[in-house]
């Protein structure tokens, strides 16, 4: 029992440092290449702005939420489920 | 870091810490966390518009990644979640109705603010008293059981009204319930949570459990789904209104999405009962911060 609670922990900290790597580095991306863009679209048009920024938050979720668990499973790890 | 949307500067850092805090709440409770996350984005300098639209943008990614998680566990219960928003949605737009009637009456904040730490009180103290029963009954008898339900007597009256359609919800281990009783409850919710001008999960996740008899990590994921749309209806809406900075909602969501899977896998490890009991906690927290914000006249959210 031990031993599959240590798995686990251990299986589940590799996958958090892997998304937090990959979860920070999309956040740069954002902020460097669209930030400015965003900015522009909320003072001038409103209602793209809106659509963008559920479609963004909802990209960022899924996507990378994705991205680490094909990540984790290249990497030989059970995942915990 | 500047944040020219919402015209301030605030370290990325703290932004991330805030949403690494709500999102474990968030994943371990399933709630949206928004009492808490939005006087912590108040006390950062965003102006309050801001707080409660940018709150709900990045409470919408935190949900997606917890509730994804909780799914994979077998935590969600998508047939009830997508009966429940109905209601709920519905029940939303009562409650903002019942808002705009107090205005042109006046004294709005402190209705509102005294009936939400009622409620909170209530569920807090009912949510405490039926946890602690549940956790005794189970060292009584020697339960080899994840959860017990130490008052079933709403449930049984519930699952005993026989109204047409009935259905069936295999994932939270429902035989049979009315689908007028599932409604009613998602309308109930959320016309609190309109009322109250908050996401409601704190109110859903003891009522799927209580009322409509779900077992309590089912309810906590299935809570989770629900806000996903419910949290992203109102980013939409407030978003055109000019009340959400996305870049600050992404910052957070970057320490959300992880604190969410941390709480939403925490959960393997805690029977249900003592997630209740934890959970118990929350809505004091919130009535606590509701007392300071009427008692000292700040805007909390």
């Amino acid at each position: 029992m031990q031993v599959e609670t240590r798995k686990v922990i251990r299986n589940f900290i590799i996958e958090l440092v892997v998304y937090g790597f990959l979860v920070i580095a999309y956040f740069l991306l954002i902020l460097q290449s669209i930030g400015d863009w965003l900015t522009s679209l909320y003072f001038n048009n409103l209602t793209v702005y809106a659509i963008m920024a559920l479609v963004l938050i909802v990209i960022q979720a899924v996507v990378l939420e994705k991205v680490t668990a094909f990540l984790v499973e290249r990497l030989g790890l059970e995942r915990l489920e | 870091m500047e944040f020219p949307i919402a015209g301030v500067t605030i370290s990325p850092l703290a932004l991330v810490g805030i949403g690494f805090l709500v999102g474990i709440l968030g994943g371990f409770f399933g709630v949206g966390g928004g009492f808490i996350a939005g006087p912590l984005l108040f006390w950062t300098g965003v102006p309050t518009n801001i707080v409660v639209g940018t709150d709900l943008a990045h409470m919408t990614g935190k949900s997606i990644v917890a509730s994804n998680r909780h799914r994979s566990l077998g935590h969600v219960d998508l047939k009830l979640g997508v009966v429940m928003v109905t209601g709920t949605i519905i029940g939303v737009e009562i409650g903002a109705q019942l808002i705009e009637l107090l205005e042109d009456m006046g004294n709005v904040d402190q209705v509102v603010g005294i009936s939400y730490v009622i409620i909170l009180i209530l569920i807090s103290a009912f949510t405490a008293w039926e946890s602690i029963r549940a956790i005794r009954m189970i060292q009584a008898e020697k339960l080899a059981v994840k959860d017990v339900i130490a008052f079933q007597n709403i449930t049984k009256r519930m699952h005993g009204i026989r109204l047409w359609p009935m259905v069936s919800f295999p994932g939270s281990g429902i035989a049979s319930v009315s689908l007028w009783v599932v409604l009613g409850v998602g309308l109930l919710s959320g016309i609190l949570a309109g009322f109250l001008g908050v996401g409601g999960g704190f109110i859903r996740m003891p009522l799927l459990v209580y009322v409509i008899g779900v077992p309590t990590h089912v309810a906590v994921g299935t809570d989770l789904f629900e806000i996903v749309f419910s949290s992203g209806f109102g980013t939409l809406t407030h978003a055109l209104k000019g009340n959400v900075d996305i870049l600050i909602a992404l910052v957070m969501h970057t320490g959300a999405a992880i604190g969410a899977q941390i709480g939403a896998v925490s959960t393997r490890f805690f029977a249900g009962p003592r997630i209740r009991l934890l959970f118990s906690a929350l809505p004091l927290i919130g009535a606590i911060l509701v007392i300071i914000r009427l008692a000292t006249g700040t805007e909390g959210h």
